[in-house]
Parts: C-alpha cells; structure tokens; sequence
C-alpha cells in the first residue's frame, strides 16, 4: 500500500491495472453472453459481407485472367463487366455502396444495443465509482470490451466471408474459381476485416462508453435493476 | 431534546463536520430548497443515524457527506477536509479508502463473486493480489460468509448480499462507513443481524457509522440520532433521551 505523507490529507492515487480491467471486461462479457452475442451479431454480419464481397472480386479477376471462356461467360450472364485489357477488377461502385451502408447500419446497430448495456449497468457502474473508481477506468472497461467483441466477432465474420465467397464459387465455377486466388490476399482481406470489425465495434461503443463514464455515482445509483 | 449549535467545536476527533450546508434544487424553473442550512458534528467512532420522512432531505443530505453531491452553500468537512474543494481524483481516493458504503438495494456486482466484490476496492487502492485476498477472506470471515465466497450475488440471499456489501465497505479500513437504509429491503430478522454486525464492527474497529434510515431497530443501537425535517435538523437526540421519545412514537 502506498504510504501516507501527510495523516489525512487527500491523495490522487487510485489505480486499475490493465490487466485487471481485462479479466473484468472479459468477466463481464462471459455473464453476459446472450446479450454480447446480439452486439456481437451484427458486426459478424456486417463484416462477413465485407470480407465476402472482397474475396469475391480477388475470384473474378482471378477467373478474368484464367481466360477460361466458359467461366468468363458465365460471368458476364451474371452482370459483371470485363475489365479493360490490363487492368485488375475491383469491385463495383454499387457494392461498394451497399457495403458502406451495412457498416453504417452496423455502427448504428451498436450503438443501440451498447446504449442498452449502459443503462443496463447504471447501477454497476455507480457502484464502482462509490467504490473509488475514475471516469477512465469506466471508459477503458467499456472499450476493452468493445475491442474483445470486435476482435472475435470480425474474426467469426471474417472467415466466414471469405469461406462463403470461395465455397460459392467454386459450386458456381469450378477449380478455375480458386486457381488463380492468391492465398496472401485472402489472408490481407480477412486481417482488414478484423481490423475494422474492431474499429466499427470501438467507434460504436464511443458514445455509451462516455456517457457511462461521466455519469455521476449518484445518478447511478438512483437508477433502477 | 438537545440541538449541538456549538460553533466552539474542539474540531481534533470530528471526522466530520457538516457547515451551514444549503442545497437547492432544479425542479422545472422553480427552484427547491431541500437543506435549509445544516450544522452537524460526527466524532470519530460514534454511530449515529439520520431519520426523517421521504422528502426532508435526509438522503440528499446522506449523500453530500459521502460526497456524493455538492451543497449549493456551506461545507462538508470530513477528517477537517473541505470535500466540496477537492478535484475528481481527490473525491475518488476519498471514496476509495476513507469512506465505505452500503446502499439500501445491496449494489454487489452482478457478474463477480463475493470474494471479488469484496477485493475490488483493494485493487483501487493498489494492493498486490495476494494481499487483497487473503483480507477479502478476512473480511469475508468477519461477516461470517467465508465458505460462500466463490458465490456469485443471485446465489446468495438478500442478507447474505448484504453482508458481503459490509464486507466490501471495509476493504481499505474506512474511517466512516456510510448506510443508505440498509436494512430497507431485507426482513425483520435479517435487517437486525445486520444492524447487530455493524454496532459490532463500530465497537471493535471504532468505525463511525452513519446511516440514514426508517427502521426504528437503528435506534437502539445507535449513538446518536438526528431528526430531520423540511431541510433542517429538527433535533438530536443521544440514546440515553431516547427511550422516552420512542415510547412516544410507538404510542402514536
């Protein structure tokens, strides 16, 4: 314990260490499972359609430059224009639309849900400031959490795009889908599906997390169960 | 009845020291006046209970002496500090190792065990793990819960909860321990065993207990009672007068 210089004056000292905020968060997580699963829902969601529509556009220009005829055929049935001789295919500025949007849509989907965590935990959170705790050991138990979410829950999304991107493809097209699918990339595209899956979780989690931190103990503690 | 106006106070062993403390309210546009200037001393070790209607400011003045809250005028001085001065890492310190709290709903975290609970305020205050159990187990003991402390809350009754919420108020070795109502949601038997606990723990570890409270129970075991009414004290009375007044009240 720290030693006390003067017998009663005041001191600032008041710790939480690291890793003791993330055995709470991770604590806290685990006895909440169904309600971290919902948060957790729909950034697998979004993310897993991020990292499917990156895997697909790695397939087909990995089919365009296979130049099996056939595969290129029944691609152009299905919508997607050939590139100009030279260039890569990306993918399209409708998808890309509809991918910003779901992320949008994710965001917002945690910000609800997180917003109901808080208020849900108004008295826990109360009760550890009654108990010494500072505003920041509040907020850095609210974005551990929101990271852990956002690292298993883009993780599950991630790979799971993927896989159903290069399942699909290979039902639809055969091996000349895969053949010319460069591993790394798909590697790179579910790291950067991680990546901001945990972004996306983060930012979500900013505003509640705030609002939980500045709360005064003795609002919380007025709060009902 | 006997009102402590002494302005003359030999301040040394007042652990704390309420000053011409005014709050006002915000209700709408008009404003309320909820504590009408209060003057109080609480010596180090006593017990003392804080009785009045819902709505005379018993609570808000509960909670501006756990620092809760800041008066609109006056202080609060607790161990002579000015806590209305001090900065949000000061309050949390104070909070943290010279004030303990019990609420009336028990307010033990859901999602960590008794011994948890009860270890969580140590780890505010910096102490190693080991150290931190092995007086969680302590305390733990002290309350008589020792066996349950891998319990989580919804395993545990009311009283139990309680308990471990006593336990956890004396984690860093308070100079005060503050109870809102602690015995308001538990039952007659269980709300006097903790009633018994903590004249126990103010008798053995000179803690000052201050509780607000409906439960004549309280009285018996208290030091000293202070009545408040529309935001001021209306009297104080020590436990030797006390008697009689009860006997008035159960006569009502």
């Amino acid at each position: 314990m720290l030693g006390k210089t003067k017998a009663n004056a005041p001191q600032k000292q008041v710790v939480l260490p690291f890793v003791k905020s993330v055995e709470i968060a991770v604590k806290s997580i685990k006895s909440r499972f169904f309600r971290t699963l919902i948060t957790t829902m729909s950034l697998i969601l979004a993310i897993s359609f991020y990292s499917y529509i990156k895997t697909n556009s790695y397939i087909i220009s990995g089919i365009f430059f296979s130049e099996d005829k056939i595969a290129i055929q029944k691609l152009s049935h299905q919508g997607y224009e050939i590139p100009v001789e030279g260039e890569k295919y990306t993918t399209t500025p409708k998808e890309r639309w509809i991918l910003f949007l779901s992320l949008l849509v994710c965001v917002v989907g945690i910000v609800n849900t997180q917003l109901m965590a808080v208020a849900d935990r108004f008295r826990e959170i109360g009760t550890m400031k009654c108990l010494g705790a500072l505003d920041r050991f509040v907020l850095r138990l609210f974005l551990i959490e929101a990271t852990l979410q956002g690292l298993i829950g883009a993780s599950i999304g991630g790979i799971s795009g993927a896989a159903i991107a290069l399942l699909g493809a290979l039902i639809k097209f055969g091996r000349v889908a895969i053949a010319f699918v460069n591993l790394n990339d798909i590697v790179a595209s579910i790291l950067s599906a991680v990546f901001l899956g945990c972004v996306l979780s983060i930012i979500g989690v900013l505003y509640p997390a705030l609002l939980a931190a500045k709360m005064q103990p003795i609002e919380a503690m007025r709060g009902r169960d | 009845m006997m009102v402590t106006k002494d302005v003359s106070m030999e301040s040394t062993n007042n652990i704390v020291r309420v000053s011409r403390v005014v709050k006002d309210f915000l209700m709408g546009k008009t404003k309320v006046q909820v504590l009408k200037g209060i003057d109080l001393e609480i010596k180090s070790g006593e017990y003392v209970s804080i009785m009045g209607p819902s709505g005379s400011g018993k609570t808000t003045l509960f909670n501006m002496i756990g620092g809760l809250d800041k008066p609109t005028a006056g202080s609060v001085f607790i161990d002579e500090i000015d806590i209305s001065q001090l900065d949000a890492y000061e309050l949390a310190w104070l909070r943290c190792r010279k004030i303990g709290y019990i609420f009336q709903t028990f307010n033990i975290i859901q999602v960590m065990t008794a011994l948890e609970n009860v270890t969580l305020p140590m780890i505010f205050a910096g102490v190693p793990d080991d150290a931190a159990r092995e007086k969680g187990m302590e305390l733990l003991d002290l309350v008589g819960l020792k066996k349950r402390f891998q319990h989580k809350p919804f395993e545990l009754s009311g009283g139990q909860q309680q308990r471990v919420a006593v336990a956890r108020a004396l984690a860093n070795d308070p100079a005060i321990i503050l109870a809102d109502e602690p015995t308001g949601n538990l039952d007659l038997s269980t709300g006097d065993e903790i009633i018994q606990l903590l004249k126990l723990l103010s008798q053995e570890k000179g803690v000052t207990i201050i509780s607000a409270t409906h439960d004549l129970k309280m009285l018996n075991v208290s030091d000293r009672v202070i009545w408040i009414s529309d935001g001021k004290i209306e009297k104080i009375e020590k436990r030797e007068e006390l008697s009689i007044s009860l006997g008035q009240i159960g006569g009502k």
